[in-house]
């Protein structure tokens, strides 16, 4: 009997199109996405059906926690670097030097008394990711210093509320409370939310 | 499997020297690898969706002259209570026309058939002298709520088209009267 003779294929395939379609989609994913800004914490929005999208530009970013801490951003550097000058300058004698405006520069969110600003600038990279929050009551505290200064700063800056679905609703209200007064006149606002996938539950 | 093939240029020809006819065939796999990787990458540290914007806007409390803050039709008013667990408490009129209060829930066939409901209700309950007759919703969240219950209850006043509501302070006579219904 004759041996039967397996015919040996190449295993060789040509990859041409499969490296199209890498970076095909490499392209897709630079152009069509931006980077995951860095957030202290992680916040999980609530849905609504609400469709119409930020703009990236000229945002006052309020975020609060689940655990109810607040955390105060803006989108500009330059302003980020602006505002350490104007709240933490000559507050608790504390004289901001250009090194923490550049540290200041880098950061999106700040969640961090004033008192304890000077510490924490002088933490390393790592530890900074640590904040306690903007201590908030009901008069206002230290997030009315930084909306008021940020509003000067950047005067068509919209106002961005981005909270936890389960935050408890009294820290909400004092947010809304230090935008919507008589000193602050900021009663237009916009709370950041998800697409609703579906309303069902 | 993945070496560049290099062969070809045919059987041996002695005598003349001729140059080795290269294959254009190149090995792609580490350019597939890098392609993916890349891809991967662009996945995990970027985001796609930008997030979407409720607007919201608060009542100017100096706009409104004092004495005409409390005139709102009580025929008209229609009070939405968010209290714990995701309970919602709904009842017409004031405080003082002692109401019956109605406990749901959100969801389609909970609050937005509440809302509707009292929505039409509350529209045919002709008051003369208004010029709108649709029903002015007072959102009061009560301590124990969550931001997710105001966002959803302002999402159902979209869903349901009910243009005239406001987010407002719970009273204590609010409270006191769900605790003396057992409510709350």
């Amino acid at each position: 009997m004759p041996k039967v003779k397996i015919p040996r294929k190449s295993t060789l395939i040509d990859m041409t199109a499969m490296v199209d379609m890498g970076f095909l989609l490499v392209t897709f994913f630079m152009l069509a996405t931006k980077f995951k800004p860095e957030d202290p914490v992680e916040v999980d929005t609530p849905s609504s059906s609400y469709t119409e999208v930020n703009d990236d530009k000229d945002i006052i970013m309020i975020t609060v926690s689940k655990d109810g801490r607040v955390f105060f951003g803006m989108d500009n550097q330059g302003h980020m670097a602006e505002i350490l000058e104007r709240v933490v300058q000559g507050a608790h004698g504390y004289k901001v030097t250009a090194e923490d405006k550049k540290i200041f520069a880098k950061q999106s969110t700040i969640g961090v008394p004033i008192a304890n600003m000077q510490q924490w600038l002088a933490l390393p990279t790592e530890e900074q990711k640590n904040q306690p929050g903007i201590p908030t009551d009901s008069l206002g505290g230290e997030l009315y210093e930084w909306i008021f200064n940020a509003r000067r700063l950047n005067p068509k800056g919209r106002i961005l509320i981005k909270a936890d679905g389960e935050t408890n609703y009294p820290v909400i209200k004092n947010v809304i409370n230090v935008l919507a007064n008589e000193k602050m006149k900021a009663f237009k606002f916009n709370l950041v939310t998800d697409l609703e996938e579906s309303r069902m539950k | 499997m993945s070496e560049i093939d290099t062969s070809g240029g045919g059987g041996k020809h002695k005598g003349k020297k001729r140059g080795k006819k290269l294959s254009t065939r190149i090995d792609m796999t580490p350019m597939v690898d890098l392609a993916f990787l890349l891809v991967t990458f662009f996945m995990l540290a970027t985001t796609l969706s930008k997030p979407s914007a409720m607007p919201v806007t608060m009542p100017d409390p100096t706009d409104i002259p004092k004495d005409q803050q409390n005139k709102a039709a009580a025929s008209k008013a229609l009070t939405l209570i968010l209290g714990k667990d995701n309970k919602i408490f709904v009842y017409r009129y004031f405080l003082d026309k002692k109401p019956e209060v109605e406990e749901t829930t959100f969801g389609e066939k909970n609050i937005r058939k509440l809302l509707l409901d009292k929505k039409a209700e509350i529209t045919a309950d002709f008051v003369p002298n208004v010029k709108d007759q649709s029903p002015i919703v007072l959102i009061k969240p009560t301590r124990d709520s969550k931001y997710k219950n105001m966002v959803d209850i302002l999402d159902e006043m979209k869903v349901t088209n009910l243009k005239r509501f406001v987010v407002v302070d719970i009273t204590k006579a609010d409270l006191d009267y769900l605790t003396q219904k057992g409510l709350y």
